[in-house]
């Protein structure tokens, strides 16, 4: 009845998920359901329900309700549940995600807020058109870093955020940076030296 | 033999969809016509639903149906693995209650077309309680007048002695209350020492105090802490053909099946189990929560998949947590620090329900790593109205340790010993004996322990001796502070089942009935497996994380057990395997099989050699137990069905763990801290941590390294700012976020962290491995707060965690300005 994440995540696999997010998770019927359920038309001088969100380099048109937010827009309306939601708010990290290149945590944002701006979440790291995953990942990879994960995608993306202002940190700047995340394993060790391996291969 | 797979890093089968975001727990499933449920809570600590109207609610547009606690199956019996059956307790927790025993617990839930729908009709809900009273404080409650958790009192009694024929009965609640004389103490800031339903004791204790050189009497409080896995226990549950499936956070796969069938009085055979990743248990999702029954019953009800989202508030509530233990230990010591008598007292906070296993085990833990040569032990497990109370990492023991260790190194100081050599000189060795005695007179002991190795690394790797000299010089306003601590748990349970499939592409498809909660034990345990049979890792496929898809019978993924418990499996499966392909080469080539050898993917022999691929289809050739038609008679019947459905696809390597072990399986740390505290501020850090394993044979370097210091970290934030803190007066939480309890953070991580392992193989063990989870979480918190004192002085701090305002108080004071014994501030 339902998909379970593939034990190998293949080239096409992976770029079905990037190009048509939300397809593999979801259902038509679960995508597209109306909420008119909740009595909230459009009020006048409201914004528009009806929005256009760039994520992952795609325009999505997608229906938003005024007080939704962008993390429970990503993962339950458009299917992009590598976002995770860990404390609904603001206090955990695992939700970041890139906007306009900048880490936010999307439990915290409205989607409304996010109109003309470009949102990058953990399914569109890798090449979309490759499977190759990007640098921050690979250096995961090598180091076998976090445990359950759940923290991961949060990490992942405030890490690919901090790098961008900072390319060669210390082991200290970089916990400095990413210290709006939480991972309740624990693995904060284990998780630098993977962060840093990924931030190492980024400079090539 | 070199090992090609054992005791090296991999890429594990997981990571790369957890990193892409492709992982999927259990909120990111989706179903047509998928309904959402939230839960009320109760506002109360203790009360009764006098009245309650759901007619507006249910009126909603979008409300789809309700689920009350009378709707809820009567609570099961019992029946252990071994078939003795365990008469049900009507006491202890429910899914959903009308008589809720914490403030947070769920009474009722509702399920509508959207999260949103749910929630607004939970708001139009009315009730009407009916207040009774309730206790936040174990200790009080056991004070002349203090209040019971529950009506009928405030512990759980003893277990009557089974009848034979008859079901066991389960415990009942009691009442206790110390007299006057008994409490006195408490006014003094001494925990009292009054009556107590269970106690123990070994050696001459008399003897052992008047021929000590210094005797210490100290009370001491751990912090209760919340699990707070950051995934919360969300549940996602729909039913085809009478079948349920559901989707849930859960640590094991296989044992959920059991838990969840007994909590919805099902057939086994119609719960299937989906959790491929989970995020974090700590122990806290054992075999699931109770809670995901909810799910499973609305949608029975509403006939449609129904998700139920936990958020981060209602986790808190019934995520569970480590129980706070107020302790007051006597302890005497000899000269050179060995501890010649110990006296243990113990007061767990057991929270409403289910009677804990911390209590019990604070005192066997103490008993085994520090080898007192004569012990009573003491205790008693007091109901309280707070939420319930689940293993967390190290249950009991770590609690244990933290009262003895604060002592120990009190002692090192007064008696001239170093901290290090304190813990050396009362390390257990070999097969070192724990607890009382059993009525035959014998006591416990473990398989082996190499705790003064242990030592001896850590002190060589953090220049033990080099350093702590350097320990209370003061520096302007800092100080620095080093500190030594060892730790135990139990590492490992043995007799479950091993099933693996080498089909004619030459590959090898491994089940694998263990959780995926970030251990990677799911995957580690399996490299024995292909590494016996001489298979590439690249041609080895796991099966793991759905019950419907074949698995055989696995431990529960917690308490340290399974790397032990499965790697046995898993040799035993594989010899199976390789004895099947030297009867399989033998009667293709000649001569006997013993003469054949199973490596690089051939098995080969003086008659000639044939591939893996080629013996496994030479394998569905012979049919029989070779291809799975035949298995053997003591794997469990969930392995029977499992393996009875991959017959005939390959040669199937299928056992059950028969090994033999002589002792009780027990896995060690030593942990040394360096920390630098700002006497002006208070503000400390932890400038360095080793940890030294003694955990047997390693299995995957990477994963027992994470393991070793992400533990340690769960205990440093014991010791350094995780916590609960109720209001007195009402019986209400005040810290249920993150932001509130305060789990450490990146930048709390010691500025260098290093962990080593001995890599010496247990003997009891055909692998050599044992368990991990568990004891690096107390040698993570004591040896910090060792550093704290050695910084400092001895009397800073009288219970954990230690704050920044702990420090500025006393130091101002000049001692201990803490509140000595009140529970949760």
């Amino acid at each position: 009845m339902t998909e379970e994440t593939p034990a190998h995540v293949s080239r096409r696999n992976f770029i079905k998920g990037v190009v048509a997010a939300g397809a593999v998770a979801s259902t038509s019927a679960y995508l597209f359901r109306t909420t008119t359920l909740h009595g909230q038309p459009s009020a006048a001088g409201a914004v528009e329900r009806l929005m256009t969100l760039n994520v992952n380099g795609q325009d999505r048109r997608v229906d938003v309700l005024p007080q939704q937010t962008l993390a429970m827009t990503l993962r339950y309306s458009l299917g992009l549940t590598g976002t995770k939601i860990g404390c609904d708010r603001a206090e955990c990290g695992a939700c970041t995600v890139l906007i306009d290149d900048v880490p936010h945590y999307s439990c915290s944002v409205l989607a409304q807020r996010v109109r003309g701006k470009k949102v990058v979440t953990i399914e569109g790291l890798a090449d979309a058109a490759t499977g190759k995953l990007h640098a921050v990942q690979q250096g995961v990879v090598e180091s076998q870093g976090f445990q359950c994960a759940f923290c991961m995608p949060g990490f992942v993306m405030a890490t690919v955020g901090y790098l961008k202002t900072n390319p060669n940190p210390t082991r200290q700047e970089l916990a400095h940076g990413i210290s709006g995340n939480l991972c309740r394993c624990q693995d904060y060790d284990k998780i630098l030296t993977a962060l840093a391996r990924g931030a190492e291969l980024m400079r090539g | 033999m070199t090992n090609k797979l054992i005791g090296q890093n991999y890429v594990t089968p997981d990571l790369v969809a957890k990193v892409t975001g492709q992982a999927k727990y259990a909120e990111d499933f989706r179903v047509d016509g998928m309904l959402f449920c939230k839960l009320l809570l109760s506002p109360r600590p203790h009360a009764r639903v006098a009245r309650m109207d759901t007619s507006k609610a249910l009126a909603m547009p979008g409300v789809k149906g309700i689920l009350t606690a009378d709707e809820l199956p009567a609570p099961a019996d019992v029946v252990t693995d071994l078939g003795q059956r365990i008469a049900a307790n009507t006491k202890g927790e429910k899914a959903l209650t009308n008589e809720p025993v914490y403030q947070g617990e769920p009474v009722l839930a509702i399920a509508a077309v959207d999260e949103q729908t749910a929630v607004e009709a939970i708001e139009k809900i009315e009730i009407e309680w009916e207040p009774l009273p309730f206790s936040v404080d174990p200790v009080k409650s056991l004070l002349p007048g203090g209040a019971n958790a529950r009506l009928e009192g405030n512990i759980w009694g003893k277990p009557k002695p089974p009848t034979p024929g008859q079901p066991v009965a389960p415990p009942a609640i009691e009442e206790l209350k110390w007299t006057e004389a008994e409490a006195a103490e408490y006014a003094h800031g001494r925990l009292p020492t009054g009556k107590t339903p269970d106690e123990w004791t070994y050696g001459d204790l008399d003897a052992g105090f008047k021929n000590a050189a210094l005797v210490l009497d100290e009370s001491f409080v751990t912090p209760n802490t919340s699990h707070q896995t950051l995934e919360p226990r969300t549940a996602m549950a729909y039913w085809q053909n009478g079948r349920l499936y559901i989707h849930c956070s859960t640590q094991s796969v296989v044992q959920t099946v059991g838990s969840m069938s007994r909590w919805l009085q099902l057939d086994p055979k119609d719960v299937v189990v989906i959790s491929q990743y989970t995020g974090g248990g700590f122990g806290s999702k054992a075999t699931g929560t109770i809670t995901a029954m909810i799910p499973a019953l609305l949608s029975k009800k509403l006939n449609a998949p129904v998700m139920m989202r936990i958020d981060r508030e209602t986790e808190h509530y019934i995520g569970g947590a480590r129980p706070a233990v107020h302790g007051r230990l006597k302890v005497g010591f000899a000269k050179d620090g060995r501890i010649t008598a110990l006296d243990m007292f113990v007061v767990n906070e057991n929270g409403p329900y289910e009677p804990v296993g911390d209590t019990g085990m604070t005192g066997r833990m103490v008993s085994l790593l520090y080898q007192p040569m004569a012990m009573r032990w003491r205790g008693v497990s007091v109901l309280t109205n707070t939420p319930p109370r689940r293993a967390q990492s190290q249950p009991g023991g770590m609690q244990g340790i933290v009262l003895m260790e604060p002592i120990l190194a009190k002692a090192s100081r007064k008696l001239g010993v170093d901290q290090a050599a304190i813990h050396y000189v009362n390390a257990p060795e070999g097969k070192a004996k724990f607890g009382p005695a059993n009525p035959r007179g014998e006591r416990a002991y473990a398989t082996s322990a190499f705790v003064k190795q242990a030592l001896d690394r850590g002190a060589e790797m953090f220049r033990w001796n080099e350093r702590k000299a350097q320990g209370g010089k003061r520096q302007g306003s800092k100080v620095r502070g080093y500190g030594v601590s060892t730790s135990a748990f139990v590492a490992g349970s043995t007799g479950y089942d091993g099933l693996f499939v080498i089909k004619p592409d030459g590959r090898m498809y491994i089940q694998s009935g263990i959780g995926n909660l970030g251990t990677e034990s799911m995957s580690d345990c399996h490299r024995v497996s292909a590494e016996m049979v001489g298979m590439p890792w690249e041609k080895v496929e796991i099966t793991w994380g759905h019950t419907g898809k074949n698995l055989p019978w696995s431990c529960v993924s917690g308490g340290s057990q399974t790397i032990h418990a499965h790697t046995r499996a898993a040799h035993a499966a594989a010899s199976d395997a390789v004895k099947k392909l030297q009867e399989i080469a033998a009667k293709a080539h000649g001569g006997r099989p013993e003469q054949y050898t199973v490596a690089n993917e051939r098995v080969s022999g003086p008659g000639g050699s044939m591939t893996l691929a080629q013996a496994a289809q030479k394998a569905i050739d012979l049919g029989g137990k070779y291809d799975g038609h035949e298995l053997p008679e003591n794997v469990n019947a969930f392995t029977k069905a499992s393996a009875s459905a991959l017959a005939g696809q390959g040669l199937m390597g299928v056992a059950r763990d028969t090994y033999k072990r002589d002792g009780i399986t027990h896995s060690f740390v030593a942990g040394f801290a360096e920390v630098e505290v700002d006497v002006e501020t208070g503000k400390y850090q932890i400038l360095d941590y080793v940890a030294i394993a003694d955990v047997g044979t390693v299995i995957h370097p990477h994963a027992l390294g994470g393991q070793v210091l992400g533990r340690s970290m769960l205990g440093i934030g014991h010791a350094i700012g995780q916590h609960w803190v109720y209001d007195q007066q009402y019986g209400l939480p005040l810290a249920k976020r993150f932001h509130h309890n305060k789990p450490p953070t990146i930048l709390d991580a010691p500025q260098k962290m290093a962990w080593d392992a001995l890599n010496i193989p247990d003997p009891e063990t055909p692998v050599g491995a044992r368990g991990i989870g568990e004891p690096p979480v107390a040698a993570g918190c004591c040896a910090v707060l060792n550093a704290l004192a050695d910084a400092l002085g001895d009397d800073v701090f009288k219970r954990a965690p230690v704050m920044v305002g702990t420090l500025v108080a006393a130091l101002d004071a000049g001692k201990a300005v803490q509140e000595p014994l009140t529970a949760n501030i």
